[in-house]
Formats: structure tokens, sequence, C-alpha cells
């Protein structure tokens, strides 16, 4: 029942304190939480005079109508679909809203809401080779593997201290996505991961996906809010995310964030891909009040190679800010980024990418792109395509467009008995297409393009 | 009886400025039409009046498809209703293929009163169907998957107007400058192609400069347009001579109309 999810407001040291003494973690871990707390403790809110931050205004996020989640009460997707629970509305079962649920056979599947764990399954076949799918909470326990945690962290992509956000998430992470795919192993099946979110919650996340040398896998990770009118009481979302694509490794990795209009969605995500590794990653923004997502690919190795899609909607008065990063640490290396994003209502976007080459990173071959498509007077859009080279022997290429259904793309298909909401939808959906063409897996590219479908209205 | 199209008297502004000038005419469905005159004298304008173009204002006549007001409806109505225009400028949509395109097309024009998001009609019958057009017309069947109009040739475009006409099987269809921009050889085959499809089924405006697009579609009857205006309509030698002499004696004899296309396309350029 929705009535034992006490929540304290606000972000207060007892609080934490109480949280660390719930938790009853590994000393290495209370270490670096409590260090993460005091950089929380310490920076401010970003303001409009930090470059990343200038169009994406903070002023009316209230900390204290949120708080750390205290960990009592034992949920199940029973009681939550339960009637008489205060927020979910019983003819809508919680996983309605996530839209990617795989239907083929999984290697396995990890359902969240907030910290707590509602199904964990990894097929014994993967077990067996030593893979690694569950809870990142679970995963420190000793049935996990805590000590190659513990490896990782020591080492960490994401910088806690980058902003407050992050270092929230370092410090009071409760759960979040494990997979490590141990050498040579190469599986099959997509893993799926999906964590639903409770109205007024604060949702603080941290993700470790390690791909060993030669191996391979696909991970479908989705996030989404609980069914709820749109006008509740919204929620905090604060994520740390770190992918590690080892030596000849490949990884598919899907991440969608289908939050919520109400929610405030923070996230930092860092992509490492070692020499001859490949990496597809395909980020989905549909949801969120405001999002600032920081996405951040490092080819490390030569040969490595990342291509990213990016697939965004907004609507309403939905803010959504993300930065991308494609940085060539070493030559020999291939990038190729395209984020493609459509408009309406009142929204606003940013986009704003970066390549940065070092020095030594002769021959490579960066490309980055974004498409923007505008269907309505009153919604906005920041493109801000960079480059960052230093050095010589390089093939860097970018752009940028945006632009409107064109009148007569519409007329043209009206004559042919096309509905003028038929027209737009369509043309809307071939500016996609492009992007969803990229995608591999045929689930996650329907349910893309579908989920882009239901949104459109006509807006000309 | 027959299918009737009735255009009277009508009057079309673009931009404030009025450029069909009373237009009548009357096409009967299986019967082809030429529609020829200079540039300038309104012959497209009427085209996209008929299929309901928004920035195309009628401000005075009729346009009835059997006795039905067709005025009053928006240009998907009219496409439903049976009529259909092959454009001079066909319109790409990237990222749309042929295929799906002509299959959502097809399933609103073959069922009027589908309501959106109803199914559309069986994808497997439909691509067979499609195949077996493309045949027909020798066009490459790798086309189906092309976006539509995206990076096509001119004629591929006019090819893929004609495959349009030919799936979607209007009542009737106007044909605009779908020779322009092509050579002898494409010229034949899409006139050949029109004959195929159009012959006795559809009622064929035909707007052409030329003759050769009237090779194999001899019209029932030829009008020309001068000005805004139909000044004469006669039968198939009317095009011939036309096409023989030109337009100047047309123009010495409809000195008003002749002056009234040139200021408009002065006044354009």
């Amino acid at each position: 029942m929705t009535q034992d999810l006490t929540y304290t407001r606000g972000f207060t040291p007892q609080n934490f304190e109480h949280f660390l003494t719930k938790r009853a973690e590994p000393e290495w871990l209370v270490g670096q939480r409590v260090a993460a707390w005091r950089v929380f403790e310490r920076l401010p809110l970003p303001s409009p005079q930090q470059e990343d931050w200038r169009r994406t205004d903070l002023r009316l996020f209230k900390w204290n109508a949120f708080s750390l989640p205290e960990r009592e009460a034992e949920v199940s997707l029973e009681s939550l679909s339960a009637e008489g629970s205060e927020f979910v509305d019983p003819a809508m079962p919680l996983l309605d809203h996530v839209l990617l649920r795989q239907d083929g056979s999984l290697a396995g599947e990890v359902l969240f809401c907030g910290d707590r764990t509602l199904k964990h399954t990894l097929s014994d076949r993967w077990e067996r080779r030593g893979v690694h799918f569950q809870p990142l909470d679970q995963a420190i326990g000793s049935r996990g593997a805590p000590s190659l945690i513990e490896k990782y962290f020591a080492d960490a992509l994401v910088d806690f201290s980058r902003d407050k956000f992050s270092a929230l998430a370092a410090a009071a992470w409760a759960t979040g996505v494990f997979l490590y795919v141990p050498r040579n192993v190469r599986v099959e099946e997509p893993f799926y991961a999906a964590s639903v979110m409770l109205p007024g919650s604060s949702d603080l996340t941290r993700s470790l996906i390690i791909l060993e040398e030669n191996s391979e896998a696909t991970l479908v990770v989705e996030t989404a809010s609980s069914p709820v009118v749109k006008v509740g009481p919204g929620g905090l979302h604060c994520g740390l995310t770190e992918v590690r694509v080892g030596p000849g490794a490949r990884l598919r990795l899907v991440t969608l964030q289908n939050w919520d209009q109400n929610v405030w969605h923070f996230a930092q995500q860092r992509a490492q891909v070692a020499e001859q590794a490949s990496l597809q990653w395909t980020v989905g923004a549909l949801g969120a009040r405001l999002a600032k997502v920081d996405q951040h690919v490092l080819l490390t190795g030569p040969d490595a190679q990342a291509e990213v899609n990016g697939v965004m909607f907004a609507e309403a008065r939905q803010h959504l800010a993300y930065h991308t990063r494609q940085h060539h640490q070493v030559g020999h290396t291939k990038s190729d980024l395209l984020y493609k994003a459509a408009l309406q209502d009142q929204s606003h976007l940013v986009w704003r990418g970066m390549i940065r080459v070092d020095q030594d990173a002769q021959k490579t071959d960066a490309y980055q792109r974004n498409d923007n498509l505008i269907l309505s007077d009153h919604a906005r859009v920041d493109s801000i395509p960079g480059l960052e080279i230093r050095a010589h022997d390089v093939r860097c290429t970018h752009g940028a467009t945006t632009g409107r259904v064109d009148d007569e793309q519409v007329f043209y298909a009206a004559t042919r008995g096309l509905t003028p909401n038929e027209a737009v939808q369509v043309v809307v959906l071939g500016f996609f297409q492009q992007v969803l063409d990229r995608i591999t897996i045929d689930s996650v590219r329907e349910a893309l393009s579908a989920a882009i479908t239901r949104r459109i209205r006509r807006c000309l | 009886m027959s299918d009737v199209l009735r255009i009277e008297d009508l009057h079309v502004s673009v931009g404030g400025k009025l450029i069909l000038r009373g237009v009548s005419l009357e096409i009967r469905r299986g019967e082809i039409h030429a529609l020829m005159g200079p540039n300038g004298s309104g012959k497209s304008t009427l085209g996209m009046a008929i299929m309901g173009h928004p920035a195309y204002e009628v401000t005075e006549g009729r346009i009835e498809l059997n006795g039905q007001d067709i005025l009053s409806m928006d240009p998907h109505e009219r496409a439903r209703a049976g009529l259909f225009m092959a454009f001079q400028r066909p319109v790409a949509i990237p990222g749309v293929k042929m295929v799906d395109f002509l299959r959502h097309a097809a399933t609103n024009i073959r069922r009027p009163d589908r309501k959106e998001g109803e199914e559309l009609l069986p994808l497997r019958e439909f691509r067979k169907e499609l195949r077996a057009k493309m045949e027909q017309l020798r066009i490459d069947p790798e086309f189906a998957r092309r976006y539509v109009n995206d990076g096509f040739s001119g004629g591929e475009m006019k090819r893929a107007e004609i495959l349009q006409m030919a799936i979607l099987r209007p009542k009737f269809a106007i044909l605009d400058e779908t020779d322009s921009g092509l050579d002898v050889d494409a010229v034949r085959l899409a006139s050949q192609s029109i004959a195929e499809i159009g012959r006795r089924e559809i009622g064929l405006l035909i707007i052409t400069h030329h003759e050769r697009l009237l090779e194999y579609n001899r019209p029932d009857f030829t009008h020309v347009m001068l000005g805004g205006r139909i000044v004469e309509s006669g039968g198939p030698e009317l095009a011939e001579r036309l096409h023989r002499e030109g337009y100047d004696s047309i123009r010495a004899s409809y000195p008003e109309a002749a002056a009234y296309g040139d200021s408009l396309v002065k006044s354009a350029s």
C-alpha cells in the first residue's frame, strides 16, 4: 500500500545518515557515498552563467519538493496495481506506460519501481557462463559481484562533481542496472530493464554496463512514470550511467526515457569503447518536464567505433536538453551521431553536440548531425554543433537543420486521399525514418515509431 | 449514365491576382481533353483549383462532380471522390517509401469512409498489385522501396505519377505537363502508359505544350487557353494545328486575352 511509502521532505544530513544506516553497505561504498554527499552539499544549483546550463531554466526546480527515499515498504506489482491505491489507476496496469517491453525470449529482465525490484530474471544459460544482470544494489551483496563493482567504481568514468545532480546520484543512488558479460561470451537475446517512477518520488540511480573482451550483448533500458494523471506531484530523477565496451566487444544499447511530463530528469551518461569494439547506442527522449542529459562517448582504442542515434519528440511545455560528446582519444576511430527531433506546442529543445579529437588521434572519422522538425509556431530549438580538433589528419563533418512540415507536402498527400492529420503523420515519420532505419532492433524501431505517431497532432 | 466533371464560369485568384477569368468545361469519364496554351495562360491554375490547393481561391463559378459541388470539399475528400492530378512538379516526401505511401492512399480512396487509424489494405496483396502495375508500366520494382519523389530524375517522377494514377484509378485525372523535361523516348513511354491506364476508364484532362504526349492519347476535344479563358475548343485537329502553327494566330484573334496573359507573366517575373 502506498501509505507505507513514507517520505521525509528534503535532503538533510540526517536523512542521508538514515539512508546509509538502512542500507548497511560495505565500507568502501559508504566512503564514496559520503564523499559525494559532501560535493552535493558544497555545490550550488547550476547557474545560467554556466555555458552548459545557459538554455536550461531551473528556476522552478525546488529541492524541498523531493527527498531521499526511505526503504521500508515492500512493493510488488500486485500492490501497485491494487485497488484503492492512491496513485495508480487500477484499470491501468503499472507497465502500460513502458513502450519497449520485449515479447520474444530474453536473456534477462529487471523491473524496478523506484528503488524496489519488482521482477528479476536471468536465464540459467547465461548465469552459468558468468553473466551478471541484476539491480546494482543487489549486485553489491554477496550474491552479486561486489569486487567487480568496487573495481569499476574506483576508476569511474562518470564525474560526481560535474554538477549537483550528479553528486546527489553518486551519494544516494538507490538502485540501477548492472550488466556484466565476461570475455568471449556472446549473448544473443536482449536484456531488458524497465524502471517505473512513482509520483512525487526521487529516483536516484546508478548503472554499470560492462562488456569484457570479445563479448556481445544487447541491452534495452527504459524509464517511465507510473500511470497517473499529468498533474501529479512530479518526480525527480538523477542518474549516472557508465558503459564499458571492452576490446573487440559489441554492444547494442537502447536507453529510452518516457517519464511523465512533470518529472525533472538529470542524467550523466558515459560510454567507453576500446580497440576494435563497437557500440550502437540509441537514445529515445520522449518524456520529462525538463531533461538535461549529458551523453558522452569515448573512443579509447584503434578501430573503435560508435554509432549514436537519437530520437526525440517534445510537446506541451517540455524542455529537453541533450548534450552529446564524441571524444576521439586515439587515432583510427570512428563515430557517427544522428539526432532527430520533432517539436510541437510550446516545447523547447536543446541539442548541443561536440566532436573532440585529441592531438594524437590522427585518421579519426567523425560525423555529427542534428535535424529538427518544428510542428508549431511556439516551439523552439537551439541546435548547436561543435568541433574541437587537435589532430590535423582527420575527417570530421557536422551539420544541423531545422525545418517545418511543408504545406506543399501536406497538399500533395491530400490529393492522394490522406487527411491533413495523416499527411502530417506521414511526413513526420518520414523525417524520422533515416534514424529509425539505423536501429537494428525491430521491436525498438516499431515502438518508437508508434510512440511518435501517437503524439503527433495536427499543427500547421 | 457516365460520370461527369463540370466546370462552370470558374474564376480563380492566387495571391489576390485573378488568373482564371471564367472557365467552363465539361468532361465525361472516358473522354480525353487536351488543354493547350502558352505559359501563363492559367492551365496549371485550373488543375490546382480543381484539386483544391488552399492558395488558389475560387471567387466565382462552380465545379461539380456528377452534380455534387466539390468546391466545399477538402482536397482529400476530392481525391476520395475520384479526382486525381499528376503534378508538373511532384513533391518529395523523404523517408516515406512509395509502397507505404501508395498503400495508405489506395486504402483511403477505395474506402472513402475510412477513419484515421483504421486498417490499411493487406500489405501482401497490395505489394502484389503494385508489382504487377509496375511491370505493366515497365518500372523497376526497386522503385517501390524508394522514398516518394525523393532524388527522382524528371522522368522517374512523371512515371511515378502515372503509376499512382494506375493504382488509385480515379474517375478523372489532370495530367499537368507530364511531358515536360522528358526526352523523346520518355515522352513516348509516358504516352503509352497513360493510354494503357486511362483509355475509356478515366476522364483525362491532358495539359501539354506538345503533341507527342497525345500520340497514343488522341484527344476527343482540344481546348486553347489564353489569358485565363478557354478561347477556342475543337477536335483533335485543333491540337495538331496548334502544334504546327504555334499560338500566333490565336493570340492575334484574341488580343485582349493575349495581353492579359502577358501582363500576368510579366508581373510574375
